[in-house]
């Protein structure tokens, strides 16, 4: 990018105050858009919270509906799935069986007694660094509402 | 080397660098702003200060940047007394400059909120860095300081501005608080280097990478513009540059290649907008092409995907687009094919992203949506209030205050309407490029009246000239699937012209055999990247190494400036054997670039490359949290925390090989198979032509002559007769196919054949059915014999067109397009209708040219060179009478005389024709036995029942399904050249499987644990390759049920892995115990 220091701040995250609790988020993303798109927005420098562990998977439509039950009952505070946007699937169909499959998850996660809202499904293409940065920025800010997961140990 | 200690950690750097150098060296991170590498160091915004004891000398605070590191120094760079005075610091620049970002944002990390004292609002922090940029790099002097203490001021000399100054930004660009600088030295205005990939909405710098998704994906110098290749001065970027990648003296390097054949595809231009002068494009800001709006459609456009005008950033409210602008004009006689349904797609995309309100006006003269799935596009961007008007703007008028302009037009009736629009799109139509001319000079091919090369029908990839191929919108206007097949089927010829010498330069790789180490506990190896500072810049590398060693199973951890380089390549090597490790681990950049090289040294040491995992530490860390070096660093640890608790489950894969059957099955003898077939004899393979009918040539045999005057018939003979003679080709006519069982490689196939049944096996299998005609039901076809089809009237008039001839009764002809085609149970185009009814209507009119021939149509679809046949039928005085879908003509007949009513749309009125021949243009449609076809292949149709390919752009030829491919009006209707070109392609495509011995087959692919599997068969139905099949059988004297899939179709998406609710089939590389791992990895407190 810029060859000055200064150039690259343009793009400056907000820093949360200290005191904002600071959720851990497993992001599972599809190799074909969705990490795509995360790494474009690395190469754009866009910044955005650190909050998330990304799982590289080949495609939204493989992720178990277990996995993401049993990452928010491990104690993550937020699961995010991204796959790519309807008809972009390099496997015809695979994000459309991840969005089936997320409203069975939305539908488990009461009897765990979880929020719906810490787990959400995404579409992020290749080509839109900015949407995942800001999908991020979104859900981050939406699971910090929620606060720690009842789950969480520490 | 010197030894000194930094924050009480002893450490050896090169002796003359400054302090600074030596703290970022160790990975520690202090705040710096009038500091730049490239610049020499001046200490003056004194942020960096440190605190610094000399052997048997009290400790100071001194600025790190200009204090050089000598040996013995003791270094603080966070102690109390530091952070004191930073703080202090940072609160008088922020009083000085309180809008600056970087001076808040390093005020805010140092804790500092507000200046307790009054706040000056400056825009300069006296930091000198435009000053030293201009003299140091750019060699001007055209910026300084004057003035001592309070009176010192940012001044260029004598405060005036000055020709020394020659306006290169660079003080602009380089300032921290955004001040224009350049306003001090210079009134000229800067003009910016256009972005040419954002057709120059936006500007770039002189080094660039072209566009994100670049390939190679490496920056550029602009030679023209860059200040040290034009006057020498400048060169920070090779100063910058860590890998040391930039070399000025590159010079552009003639290379002499030996080729057997060439392919020209030198793409097209759009039409200049300005030469419409009417249409007030370059001179009114609003008004904007269609490529214009389609990188300010695009979330990696100008404004990132907001959807605004470039006059004022206002969203728009109403847009107009306007079509055929530079397309179907008196210069220019062919359609650009395209633009009707780009901006149908504009208008829809534009919709989506302002929502409904924005109002979308489409100014059309036909509406060309003549492709598959174009006709169901055109008609759903209609039900999502997309406008479409039948009128051809002649001038557009800008209304001064708002810049919003007024389009004025013909209405329904001649009414004149004049309406305002935000907005206005042009759609611009393509031509070939400038430089064609001297290209077909240089290559000795002949070009067409438009300077698009030219081609014949039945050679469509070929140019005049034997050995040079053709191919994209160089030889006609066309979208991209038509684009994807011309490219192949151009490869295709070069591939049979160069039979013989395929594959005599390749050489093979080889690799040392593979150390198994299945029984060994995992040894897991470690590299951590530098990324030259990209990484180490934020991330502390060598603590995140330090980290990696004391997690189980790490038995090595090392960093590397660039582990991507060749000697880090060896170097990994060399570990491996070294420590015998068994798993590697590197951290770095995204596995999607480089997985594939690590693997490859995997390979090359000895391993599985399977046995490698990635963390991207750089697009996921240092890059995204810039300014959190302490949590980027914590997140790089969990990375590569995750990626060792992965890889410790990482299992050897084999990339099983298939042996590839080396021939083809090519279903249907019409002109698609009949060319699929000889382009893949000519390429050296055996063919089997499979025809239901007793003779090849299927549609084709009913097609006497072309709008071009080639002879179809000739060609017919000739194709059939080099089928014949082809020693290559086997044709079973009479030919029905039973079955088809296996996949890519190797697929047996059961066919019928005069009451004999023989079975063939072959690797690769080309669907070329064709489709049919209706046959009408409507306008008396069938009831009166002057209802005629065109297939009819066409062999009639081939016959010498007795019935036109003065003793004949046919003084006028009534044709009626979009028979079949464009209604509600048959909702598709068929393309070829419109120009087939202007083909007949030509040889009418040749043949007696007193016969009135009236075309009754909705849209007259002559894209690409059929349109020039289109102006002709005018000229000769071929009628065209527009119909609306809602009130279609009537036929009537009294005893036998024909009488058809129209309501003439243009006209506004109803008209009578006394006809004495009806010429229906009936549609094209799918074969029924499709359905059977694409049972035995397992792959899809359409709604219409046309074969569905893989993708409709990028993959027009495949199927989802490997070794089974596509070609003809199986396809889609089509007409006979793109028939052929959609054949070769075919070939060509199927070829890439038919060159191998064998195929390797993907390694993280789909695997069944029989023990776990239950045979629910959940799986097979969500498998989108169909790959998993249901197995029965008797097991101790009960039924036993299990999955089983099929490795040659699996492409390892997993879907059946996330239904399984008994974890009993899984992807190899990507188990749920192995993504379980990692989130388990990410879940444990570090």
């Amino acid at each position: 990018m810029g060859i000055s220091p200064v150039q690259s701040v343009s793009a400056v995250a907000e820093a949360p105050p200290a005191e904002t609790f600071q959720p851990l988020i497993i992001a599972l993303c599809c190799n074909w858009c969705s990490y795509a798109g995360a790494d474009l927005a690395g190469v754009s420098r866009i910044q955005y919270p650190p909050s998330i562990r990304m799982v590289r998977v080949m495609c939204s439509g493989m992720v178990h509906p277990n996995l993401v039950i049993e990452a928010l009952t491990k104690g993550a505070d937020g699961v995010l799935m991204c796959g790519c946007h309807p008809g972009d699937c390099h496997y015809q169909e695979g994000n459309l069986k991840a969005e089936k499959r997320a409203e069975a998850i939305r539908l488990m996660l009461s009897d765990f007694g979880l929020e719906e809202e810490r787990f959400r499904l995404e579409w992020v293409s290749a080509a839109e660094g900015p949407r995942f940065a800001q999908v991020v920025r979104d859900f981050t800010e939406q699971v910090q509402k929620l606060g720690p997961s009842p789950y969480r140990t520490q | 080397m010197i030894r000194l200690e930094i924050n009480n950690q002893s450490t050896e750097v090169l002796e003359g660098i400054t302090l600074l150098q030596a703290i970022e060296k160790v990975g520690v991170k202090i705040p710096t702003l009038c500091h730049h590498k490239a610049l020499t160091p001046y200490g003056a915004c004194r942020l960096c200060v440190v605190e610094v004891q000399a052997p048997g000398r009290p400790a100071t605070v001194q600025a790190a940047c200009s204090y050089q590191a000598l040996e013995g120094l003791a270094v603080l760079t966070h102690s109390d007394r530091v952070l004191r005075a930073r703080r202090i610091v940072a609160e008088l620049l922020l009083a000085r400059c309180p809008e600056a970002e970087p001076v808040r944002r390093i005020a805010m990390e140092l804790g500092v909120h507000e200046p307790r004292i009054r706040k000056k609002n400056d825009d300069c922090i006296y930091c000198g860095l435009c000053v030293r940029m201009c003299c140091e790099r750019m060699g001007r002097t055209a910026v300084g300081f004057s003035g001592r203490g309070p009176r010192k001021r940012l001044e260029p000399p004598f405060g005036k501005h000055n020709p020394i100054c020659w306006t290169c930004g660079a003080c602009d660009f380089i300032c921290p608080t955004g001040k224009q600088v350049s306003s001090l030295t210079t009134a000229k205005n800067f003009l910016p280097l256009s972005n040419a990939f954002n057709i120059g909405l936006d500007s770039r710098p002189a080094a660039y990478i072209p566009y994100p998704q670049a390939v190679p994906n490496k920056a550029v110098l602009d030679s023209t513009a860059c200040i040290h290749l034009n006057y020498g001065s400048c060169g920070i970027c090779q100063e910058v540059c860590e890998a040391k990648a930039i070399n000025y003296e590159q010079k552009p390097l003639a290379t002499e290649l030996n080729v057997g054949a060439i392919i020209l595809a030198p793409g097209y231009e759009i039409f200049d907008a300005r030469l419409t002068k009417d249409l007030g494009y370059g001179r009114f800001p609003n008004v904007i092409t269609s490529l214009e709006f389609e990188r300010i459609l695009s979330a990696s456009g100008p404004y990132s995907g907001h959807v605004q005008r470039p006059y004022d950033q206002k969203q728009p409210r109403r847009i107009a687009f306007l079509q055929c602008v530079g397309s179907r004009d008196s210069e220019r006689d062919y359609c650009s094919s395209v633009c009707c349904m780009y901006a149908t797609k504009e208008a829809i995309i534009a919709k989506e992203h302002l929502g409904e309100g924005l109002q979308c006006d489409i100014f059309f003269m036909d509406l060309r949506a003549f492709s598959k799935g174009f006709e169901q596009y055109y008609r759903r961007a209609q039900e999502l209030g997309v406008r479409y008007i039948r009128s051809r703007v002649p001038i557009i008028k800008e209304v001064p205050a708002s810049k919003n302009l007024i389009v004025e037009y013909l209405g329904e009736h001649d009414k004149r309407i004049s309406e305002e629009y935000d907005l206005v799109v042009l759609s611009v139509g393509m031509q070939p490029p400038k430089e064609v001319k001297a290209l077909a000079d240089r290559f000795g091919i002949e070009l067409n009246e438009f300077n698009f090369c030219k081609t014949s029908a039945f050679t469509p990839a070929q140019s005049s000239r034997e050995g040079v191929y053709v191919a994209g919108p160089f030889v006609e206007p066309k979208d991209i699937p038509e684009t994807v097949m011309q490219s192949s089927a151009a490869a295709a010829q070069a591939l049979s012209l160069l039979e013989s010498a395929r594959g005599t330069l390749i050489k093979p790789k080889l690799y040392p055999a593979e150390r198994d180490v299945k029984q060994e506990h995992p040894r897991i190896g470690v590299f951590v990247c530098h990324c030259g500072t990209n990484i180490a810049g934020v991330v502390k590398v060598p603590e995140v190494v330090e980290y990696a060693r004391t997690l189980p199973d790490v038995v090595y951890a090392e960093n590397n400036l660039y582990t991507c380089s060749n000697d880090a390549q060896d170097r990994i090597k060399q570990k491996i054997d070294e420590h015998k490790l068994n798993r590697v681990v590197v951290a770095s950049c995204t596995p999607r670039t480089h997985e594939p090289l690590f693997r490859n040294t995997m390979a090359e040491a000895g391993l599985n490359p399977y046995l490698f995992e990635m963390a991207n530490i750089r697009d996921q860390c240092s890059w995204v949290h810039m300014h959190q070096p302490e949590e980027a660093t914590k997140k790089s640890k969990d990375l590569v925390r995750m990626a060792i608790a992965k890889s410790r489950l990482l299992q050897p894969l084999q990339r099983q090989h298939l042996k590839i059957e080396k021939s083809a099955l090519v279903i249907g003898g019409g002109l698609s198979g009949m060319t699929s077939a000889l382009s893949l004899a000519g390429q050296g393979y055996h063919v089997y032509l499979v025809e239901k009918e007793k003779e090849l040539g299927g549609d084709l045999r009913h097609v006497y002559y072309l709008l071009n005057g080639e002879n179809p018939q000739d060609e017919l003979a000739r194709i059939r007769n080099e089928v014949d003679r082809n020693a290559k080709i086997h044709v079973l006519t009479n030919a029905a196919i039973e079955n088809i069982e296996g996949s890519i490689g190797n697929f047996k196939t059961r066919i019928s054949r005069n009451g004999e049944t023989t079975e063939i096996v072959h690797g690769v299998v080309i669907v070329a059915t064709g489709a049919k005609q209706y046959k009408p039901k409507e306008y008396l076809y069938g009831q009166n014999e002057n209802v005629i089809t065109q297939r009819e009237l066409e062999a009639r008039l081939a016959a010498g067109g007795e019935f036109l001839k003065p003793n004949g009764r046919a003084k006028t002809v009534v044709m009626i397009q979009c028979v079949g085609s464009r209604d509600t149970d048959h909702p598709y185009c068929s393309r070829v209708c419109c120009a087939d009814a202007i083909k007949n209507a030509l040889k009418i009119k040749q043949l007696s040219p007193a016969t009135n021939v009236y075309v009754l149509y909705r849209d007259i679809r002559t894209y690409g060179f059929k349109e020039g046949y289109y102006t002709k039928a005018r000229q000769q005085g071929v009628a065209f009478v527009r119909y609306d879908e809602q009130r279609k003509p009537e036929v009537s007949q009294n005893l036998k005389a024909l009488e058809v009513t129209v309501f003439d749309q243009t006209l506004g009125m109803p008209i009578s024709i006394s006809s004495d021949l009806v010429v229906l243009s009936a549609g094209i449609h799918p074969h029924e036995e499709n359905r059977q076809i694409a049972q035995f292949l397992k792959v899809p149709l359409n709604s219409e029942g046309f074969f569905l390919e893989a993708h409709m752009k990028l993959r027009p030829v495949d199927f989802m399904t490997d070794g089974v491919f596509l070609c003809g009006t199986a396809h889609s209707p089509k007409t006979l050249d793109e028939s052929i070109l959609q054949a070769q392609a075919a070939s060509a495509r199927a070829a890439t499987i038919l060159a191998k011995d064998s195929i390797e087959l993907e390694g993280n692919i789909s695997h069944v644990l029989d023990e776990k599997c239950d045979g629910c068969a959940y799986c097979v139905d969500t498998c989108p390759y169909k790959g998993i099949t249901l197995l029965e059988y008797m097991w101790q004297g009960s039924v036993k049920k299990v999955v089983q899939t099929n490795d040659s179709v699996c492409k390892g998406c997993g879907c059946c892995q996330a239904t399984c609710p008994k974890d009993g089939v899984q992807i190899y590389g990507f188990t749920l115990e192995q993504i379980r791992a990692q989130i388990d990895a990410a879940l444990e407190v570090a």
